[in-house]
């Protein structure tokens, strides 16, 4: 065995410039938010429908072509990000909130409890997201709270698992063994002691898991079960558009192509820090 | 052996109780009289509804309707949708047959592919760029390539039908639509278990008796690369089921995913609470295929 340190960290400690893709990716993330915060730096009236430019191809004028009531599309399209994005983190907001706390319970209790909790991650995790999302619809009404909710119960096996699983690996830890030596508190060994060390590769993950988010609340305003028109959001775009895509293609596929690039920069940034993470932790 | 057939079956049964309970409980959950969520739209007569306490037995102890309600599912009888007055098995079945059709299509399509992708592209520059097109179609919503591939292959030229359920032409682009983002992340896993198995000491070996890079790879990487691959055949149901909701909405398709879609639109709650019941059947009968696949596999899972 040599002391030297294996090649791939060696390489990553000395700064070098991201590669192209990475860095193409932050800036699309980066103005993603810039239309999240302050759509109108950008971006004129989204409701704005001009009857005289119906259905105009992309021009200098309007870069994304005009809608089948005049609307700019690009502007639409920029004050979309809010409404897609809103939901995408609502959810994960949601689903790494429930995560974390079933996680804990079911790494930290009995042995019966953790395999029941577990093999209902499991059903959930193999359940279709979008019927899942559609009960939820059925029971408490169209709306962007349901989506929201059920995009999130959905997707929260992902975090329940990796926290049970650290949480599994934490609770043996030499420095648990101590606090409980010294007496800790239940309360104070979760919180204090096991907590902080089981939450390492939650924000990476959250942040794969955004993008997963907006592109199953795409699909489902797209089936009109989100936001209802005349709101900006992505995929209720989408399907508005539809009926004119035999004679106006940009009105459709250019909001989807915005959903494609946000999701595609999250999840390459989130890759990126993943596989650093994972060396640094090894 | 018989420990893991018990185990498998008893797992089975508790995920198809679990999936019915919860149904049974949204509709419970559903707000308002339950007679209301059980008629949905339908037509709300003295007579319907004296029809639906006696089927449900809501004129019985709570214990009383719940066992009852799980016994008729264990039978198969979903119960009536009012709004359709028919029995929701004659529902779902005289729809699942398109569904299914789709659904098969796109998983041997996706799965080929996938196969296809992760084999053939091991160089560098191929490989590089096969994984940033599987990062594009895994990132895509699927409604965006479907609506891309009619407006290219429909529209413009006219090749394959735009909507319906006729021939097989009308087949193909919703095929294409729902594999290709299974193709992308089963590609991406094939391709991982590729690279680790070719680092084993058995590829090593391999190699070292003279086969040729192509033959250590198809003969012997592939089948440890299709464990973790197997693994994913749980998802694969769900991204279909799920899937076929939106494709035969983009592609106007009839099927079970537009019957989902009107009656949760009409609040037909029979209809959704047997596609949900539908839905475990479907993961427990994949996931016990998977674990046969298994034992196909990987010999040594078989002498233990």
């Amino acid at each position: 065995m040599t002391l030297a340190l294996p090649r791939p960290v060696a390489r990553r400690l000395i700064l070098r410039p991201p590669r192209p893709g990475i860095a193409a990716a932050a800036v699309v993330l980066a103005l993603t938010l810039t239309a999240v915060v302050w759509p109108s730096l950008f971006a004129g009236d989204p409701l704005a429908a001009d009857p005289l430019h119906v259905l105009e191809g992309p021009s200098a004028q309007h870069w994304f072509g005009t809608d089948q009531l005049g609307r700019d599309v690009f502007d639409r399209v920029v004050h979309g990000a809010r409404h897609s994005l809103s939901i995408g983190v609502a959810a994960t907001v949601i689903a790494v909130g429930a995560g974390i706390l079933l996680g804990l319970c079911a790494g930290l209790t009995h042995k019966y409890a953790d395999e029941v909790i577990s093999r209902g991650f499991d059903a959930l995790a193999a359940f279709p997201l979008v019927l899942l999302a559609l009960l939820f619809i059925a029971i408490a009404g169209t709306g962007t709270t349901s989506l929201i909710v059920a995009i999130g119960v959905a997707t929260l096996p992902h975090y329940a698992r990796v926290v049970r699983a650290q949480t599994l690996i934490v609770r043996q830890a030499p420095y648990v063994t101590h606090a409980v030596a010294f007496g800790a508190s239940r309360g104070r060994l979760v919180l204090r002691h096991v907590l902080p060390n089981v939450l390492g590769p939650i924000p990476v993950l959250a942040m794969i898991g955004l993008g997963e988010a907006i592109l199953v609340a795409a699909g489902l305003s797209f089936l009109g079960l989100g936001p209802q028109p005349p709101s900006p959001e992505w995929g209720a775009m989408l399907s508005e558009s539809r009926g004119y895509l035999h004679i106006a293609w940009w009105a459709s596929v250019l909001p989807g192509a915005a959903v494609t690039a946000t999701v595609i920069s999250l999840t390459v940034i989130g890759r990126h820090l993943q596989s650093r993470f994972e060396g640094r932790h090894q | 052996m018989i420990r893991a057939v018990t185990r498998r079956v008893v797992t089975g049964v508790a995920v198809l109780w679990a999936a019915a309970t919860a149904a049974y409980l949204a509709l419970l959950a559903a707000p308002g009289d339950i007679v209301d969520s059980i008629i949905g739209d339908g037509a709300d007569t003295p007579q319907i509804r004296a029809e639906i306490i006696s089927e449900w037995n809501l004129d019985r102890p709570a214990v009383v309707q719940y066992l009852d309600y799980l016994w008729r599912a264990a039978q198969g009888d979903l119960g009536r949708s009012y709004l359709l007055h028919r029995p929701v098995h004659d529902v779902i079945g005289g729809q699942i047959l398109p569904t299914l059709k789709l659904a098969a299509a796109a998983a041997v399509f996706g799965v080929l592919l996938a196969l296809i992708l992760a084999v053939t592209t091991r160089h560098r520059w191929v490989r590089r760029a096969s994984s940033t097109a599987e990062l594009f179609l895994v990132s895509t919503p699927p409604f965006l390539i479907g609506i891309v591939l009619l407006s290219v292959f429909s529209f413009r030229f006219g090749i394959f039908p735009v909507s319906g359920d006729r021939g097989g032409a009308a087949l193909v682009l919703p095929a294409i639509t729902l594999g290709l983002p299974i193709a992308g992340v089963l590609a991406q896993v094939l391709r991982d278990g590729l690279d680790r198995a070719l680092d084993e000491p058995f590829a090593v070996t391999a190699r070292a008796r003279g086969l040729r890079e192509r033959a250590v790879l198809i003969r012997h990487a592939l089948r440890h690369a299709l464990m973790p691959a197997v693994t994913m055949l749980g998802w694969l149901s769900g991204v279909l089921l799920g899937g076929v909701v939106i494709i035969e909405q983009v592609f106007g398709r009839p099927g079970l995913g537009q019957v989902t879609l009107q009656a949760v639109g009409n609040g037909d709650m029979p209809v959704v609470l047997a596609v949900v019941v539908l839905a475990a059947v479907v993961f427990v009968v994949i996931s016990t295929l998977a674990d046969l696949a298994y034992l196909l596999i990987d010999p040594r899972l078989r002498r233990s």
